[in-house]
């Protein structure tokens, strides 16, 4: 009889801590609501400041307080200074994990994207159960979950020229962590106009580089890069790839220098460039130019005063996701579904895969294919890739078969089918590419062909 | 006499030329000292294998792509009109977007 009252006490006793459990889950995700316009009540309010730390500060900052660098003095500056991360990705997640754990007052992270599972490799604060939720809401509650004293806004919309600066103004320091360069440079010129610095970041394939812009009378973005890159020299990280790592070690020396900034011990990449090689190990930290006194946005009589339309500016979207390209007649291209008839039947052809040959490692057609990548088009010259133009032979002069080119998502597929019809102009030949590439066979004709 | 200089490629720029970041080379003696100027050309006709309007626009580099002579932004340097020495190393990187 007192085994089963005992056991019922304990029940309750663990109903209760249930029940103070889901209130803390709930007080936790009131907080963590997501921003969707600029003008929302939270961000206006500004940040509340304090001259001094909790017993629960001195404890959980112990390790970085008795630094005599950093010291108390530094730490109130953490605590009462904001940070605003754009882009909750590769770059995003390590530098607000090590912002929030540094105790920095408020950390506000925008981004307009979804959780992907191609994401996880390097944007290591979603988690599996996240695919599909708002990526600055996955960063704000992995963040929340480590450091609960720091307030949270997470930004779910597309930064543009017409709620940036309403943003920025909010916050003391803006970290650049995007993907694309229009957004960087809406970002430069937003943050010469709200006056705060920007810690720049970037990261492709094995390589990184950072630089802080905008501060301290150092140089902005565009006193280095006054015109935009030309959009077909621009590569991002779906197409180049990236080693997850890199851009880990690129946003953690972000947060690093942001807690620099804010703590008054300054920055060291005013008017200098980090460049980080993973494949040779090495760092460098080459000089730049001064602040240039004719730059449009920060020279002395700017002719940028207020923000303009970036993805004009650079002739490329304000994102990374890739586009599908339509240079093709219709009448050049056949669907997923007609080629797998093609297939079916037995039709002659030559099939003629245009992706670099380490993508054909990962999956390919069951159909031997010719491995001609897109980028070597440009270098056989007028004539026809030798490899080519032997398969073509194969075949004899009476029969002509046709070409059909595949690429991964079928944007390749018809730059290539374009250059060759003009390369085979009076040989009479068909060339046509498969319409969508491998996506559209994954969707199409096999469900279970594997898509990257 | 021959000038003797390390050219190196980053950031993706090295996919121009055969995927290679390391190249030491030597400049055919000239009349004239050896400018950037005169080396942007040498290196677009010598060492780029493809799409040379991607390294050079007009007489210079195409926007995008930073220049670091011996380890210092070139417009430190005098930019085009800069005489190179023996031994220097000029490095060409093209800048990264992703993230």
């Amino acid at each position: 009889m007192a085994d089963i009252k005992e056991l019922q006490e304990a029940l309750l006793k663990k109903d209760e801590e249930i029940r103070l459990l889901k209130q803390k889950v709930e007080e936790a995700n009131a907080q963590l609501r997501v921003v969707t316009t600029a003008n929302a009540d939270v961000v206006s309010k500004l940040l509340e400041t304090s001259s001094k730390l909790s017993n629960d500060d001195i404890m959980r900052y112990s390790r970085q307080l008795i630094l005599p660098d950093l010291g108390v003095k530094g730490q109130i500056g953490l605590k009462n200074s904001s940070v605003l991360i754009i882009g909750a990705g590769g770059l995003g997640c390590p530098a607000a994990i090590y912002l929030a754990a540094a105790g920095i007052g408020r950390l506000g992270v925008v981004d307009y994207d979804e959780v992907e599972l191609s994401n996880l490799h390097r944007q290591i604060l979603h988690t599996e159960s996240r695919v599909g939720l708002s990526k600055s809401l996955s960063i704000a509650r992995s963040c929340h979950s480590l450091n609960s004293s720091v307030e949270y806004v997470p930004y779910q919309l597309q930064l543009d020229s017409s709620n940036a600066l309403d943003i920025i103004k909010c916050y003391d320091i803006v970290l650049d962590a995007t993907d694309n360069v229009a957004t960087r440079y809406l970002l430069n010129d937003a943050c010469v106009l709200a006056g705060k610095p920007l810690v720049s970041g970037s990261a492709l394939r094995f390589e990184g580089q950072l630089t802080v812009y905008n501060y301290e009378g150092g140089p902005c973005y565009r006193c280095l890069y006054p015109r935009p890159p030309p959009p077909e020299t621009v590569t991002n990280c779906s197409e180049g790839g990236v080693v997850g790592v890199v851009p880990g070690i690129i946003g953690s020396i972000q947060a690093l220098e942001a807690i620099k900034i804010a703590s008054g011990l300054g920055s060291s990449y005013k008017q200098r460039l980090l460049l980080f090689d993973a494949l040779d190990g090495t760092f460098r930290t080459p000089k730049l130019r001064p602040r240039n006194t004719d730059c449009p946005v920060c020279g002395d009589k700017p002719s940028i005063q207020q923000l303009i339309d970036y993805e004009q500016f650079c002739g490329a979207r304000a994102s990374d996701k890739d586009k599908d390209l339509h240079v093709l007649e219709e009448n050049c291209r056949i669907s997923p579904k007609e080629y797998a008839e093609m297939l079916k039947g037995g039709e002659p052809h030559i099939l003629l895969d245009v992706r670099p040959a380490v993508e054909l490692d990962i999956c390919r057609l069951p159909q031997p294919a010719l491995n001609i990548p897109y980028s070597s088009f440009g270098k056989s010259g007028t004539t026809c890739p030798s490899d080519l133009s032997q398969a073509m032979e194969k075949y004899g002069e009476d029969e002509k078969v046709p070409i059909v080119c595949v690429c991964r998502r079928g944007n390749d597929s018809q730059l290539v089918v374009r250059e060759l019809k003009e390369k085979l102009a009076g040989k009479n030949v068909t060339v046509m590419d498969i319409k969508r590439g491998l996506y559209g066979w994954q969707k199409q004709v096999d469900q279970s062909f594997p898509l990257y | 006499m021959p000038l003797p200089l390390i050219i190196e490629f980053s950031g993706g720029a090295e996919l121009l030329c055969g995927n290679v970041k390391k190249h030491n080379v030597e400049l055919p003696e000239q009349k004239d000292k050896w400018q950037v100027r005169t080396l942007l050309p040498w290196i677009r006709d010598n060492l780029v294998q493809e799409r040379p309007e991607l390294f050079m626009q007009g007489d210079t580099v195409r926007p995008g792509i930073l220049v670091l002579i011996n380890e210092a932004d070139w417009e430190l340097m005098g930019e085009l009109d800069y005489e190179l020495e023996e031994n220097d190393r000029i490095v060409f990187i093209s800048t990264l977007h992703g993230g």
